[in-house]
């Protein structure tokens, strides 16, 4: 058996073209991740002991299910309540909102990080709450959870693979495809695997280029 | 009474069943340092708290400068004071804590000048060049423009200071001011809080180092399970401790050679 790449490559526009919808639907899904999971953590901190409780269950649930059963519900089941969506879009939004889920956990474990002491120090200056929130809380909170966010980064890349099932034109779908009728299957995945693993770097790349930048601004 | 800065009457604390501090009853003397001692656990760094309002007292009053601080009498008994009637009483004091507690995200200047800002709402400009001022007071100005981290632990104490000092505060807490701090390092923490007291500052300190509550104090409160057991000036309290709890207590820092008296 010997492998032939040539088939693959041959294709070449059609595999740009789902890598600029993979990365289409990464961008904006996490970009609308993050801020969704920004406003629960936000309310969630800030908002009460009933607002926290309303938001922890949606938040639990995202949580505790499959991704791809996720985006199946959101794809195949919106219509029956009449939610229709196309491929791309329904794509978008189940990332957000799996997404969302996630990051607000990260934010609110972050806001609960950010050391008693220094709201104190605020309360001591006469900071009132919103301007304690507001110039204290939340830009400690976005530096302890730097870290984390950008893993999640990474990791919602790699589930936009599984939007191919609900026939997201991105690039798992396109390159099995291509696989299939080339009869160059395996030689696809590889393909795959390795520009998933070189976007990885990228971000990861980016992502330690912000944390350098930030190093000066750690809690001590 | 009238004189008193800070005026503590019948203040007890507990935290579930555990009783920090029992029946305080305090003057704190204007333009005085007074310092707070006793062994760990003794309610000191708590008392010190409740001046601040950082903790609320169960029972009792404290006036800061004849003003309730936290709760006001009705007709109805307490009831808590509004956010803005607390940051009022709390406008006259500063507070330093033993962890520094600077915010990561400003610069040295950044910490002293926010309140200026954002409670006073100066200018950048206005609140930026008092903030310098008062950097220029805990000999820190070549160090304005460097974040937190990027300080020692005495520098970070004394950005605290002047952040502390910004609002023009008339009462100064310390929170053992130099115990998370090198020993190396304590001594310029010290010299400014000394500086401060010689200005007049009003300085109430909990602490540790008790060469300081020696030599700067102009009254010693002793502390012990919640009780204020002595209150006296530093030479009845250190030369001819009577109390013998006292005597105990500070028999452990001359076995360790750590206390000097005049």
């Amino acid at each position: 058996m010997s492998f032939d790449f040539a088939v693959i490559f041959a294709k070449g526009p059609q595999i740009l073209a789902g890598l600029g919808v993979t990365i289409l639907i990464w961008v904006v899904g996490t970009a609308l991740a993050v801020v969704l999971g920004f406003l629960v953590a936000t309310a969630r901190r800030f908002g009460g002991r009933l607002v926290n409780t309303a938001l922890m269950i949606p938040v639990e649930v995202l949580r505790g299910t499959p991704f791809l059963v996720q985006i199946f519900l959101l794809y195949f089941g919106g219509p029956y309540i009449g939610l229709r969506l196309d491929p791309i879009t329904a794509g978008l939004l189940g990332l957000s909102i799996y997404g969302a889920a996630y990051y607000s956990e990260i934010f609110r474990a972050g806001y609960l990080s950010v050391p008693p002491g220094h709201v104190e120090a605020a309360d001591c200056v006469g900071f009132s709450r919103v301007q304690t929130i507001l110039y204290i809380q939340l830009p400690e909170m976005a530096l302890l959870v730097l870290p984390p966010s950008l893993n999640m980064v990474v990791i919602l890349l790699k589930d936009t693979a599984l939007l191919s099932l609900i026939t997201v034109p991105e690039m798992t779908m396109t390159v099995s495809a291509i696989g299939s009728q080339q009869y160059a299957f395996v030689e696809s995945i590889v393909v795959l695997a390795l520009v998933y693993w070189g976007l990885v770097e990228l971000a990861n790349a980016l992502g330690r280029i912000a944390e350098r930048k930030i190093s000066k601004l750690r809690l001590t | 009474m009238t004189d008193s800065a800070i005026s503590i009457k019948n203040v007890s604390k507990q935290f579930g069943d555990t009783v920090v501090l029992r029946d305080i009853n305090l003057e704190v003397p204007r333009g005085q340092v007074s310092c707070l001692i006793g062994p760990s656990g003794s309610g000191k760094s708590t008392l010190l708290r409740c001046m601040a309002f950082l903790e609320e007292a169960n029972a009792g009053t404290i006036l800061i400068e004849g003003e309730p601080l936290g709760f006001v009498e009705g007709p109805n008994g307490r009831r808590k004071q509004t956010a803005a009637e607390l940051r009022r009483t709390r406008s006259k004091i500063g507070m330093v804590f033993q962890q520094f507690n600077l915010w990561p995200h400003m610069t040295a200047l950044g910490n002293v000048a926010a309140s200026l800002r954002r409670v006073r709402k100066m200018s950048r400009k206005d609140a930026e060049e008092k903030a310098m001022a008062q950097l220029e007071k805990v000999d820190l100005a070549p160090r304005a423009h460097h974040y937190p981290s990027q300080l020692s632990g005495g520098q970070q104490q004394r950005v605290a200071i002047a952040r502390a000092l910004a609002l023009d505060p008339t009462i100064m807490l310390f929170d053992e001011p130099t115990s998370a701090l090198d020993p190396e390092l304590t001594g310029e923490v010290l010299n400014v809080m000394r500086t401060l007291a010689d200005e007049g500052m009003t300085m109430v300190v909990v602490t540790h180092e008790i060469g300081f509550a020696a030599s700067v104090g102009n009254n010693v409160c002793f502390l012990d399970h919640g009780r204020l057991l002595f209150h006296d000036t530093p030479e009845k309290v250190f030369a001819a401790p009577r109390n013998p709890r006292l005597e105990q207590f500070l028999d452990t820092y001359l076995d360790r050679g750590a206390f000097l008296v005049q």
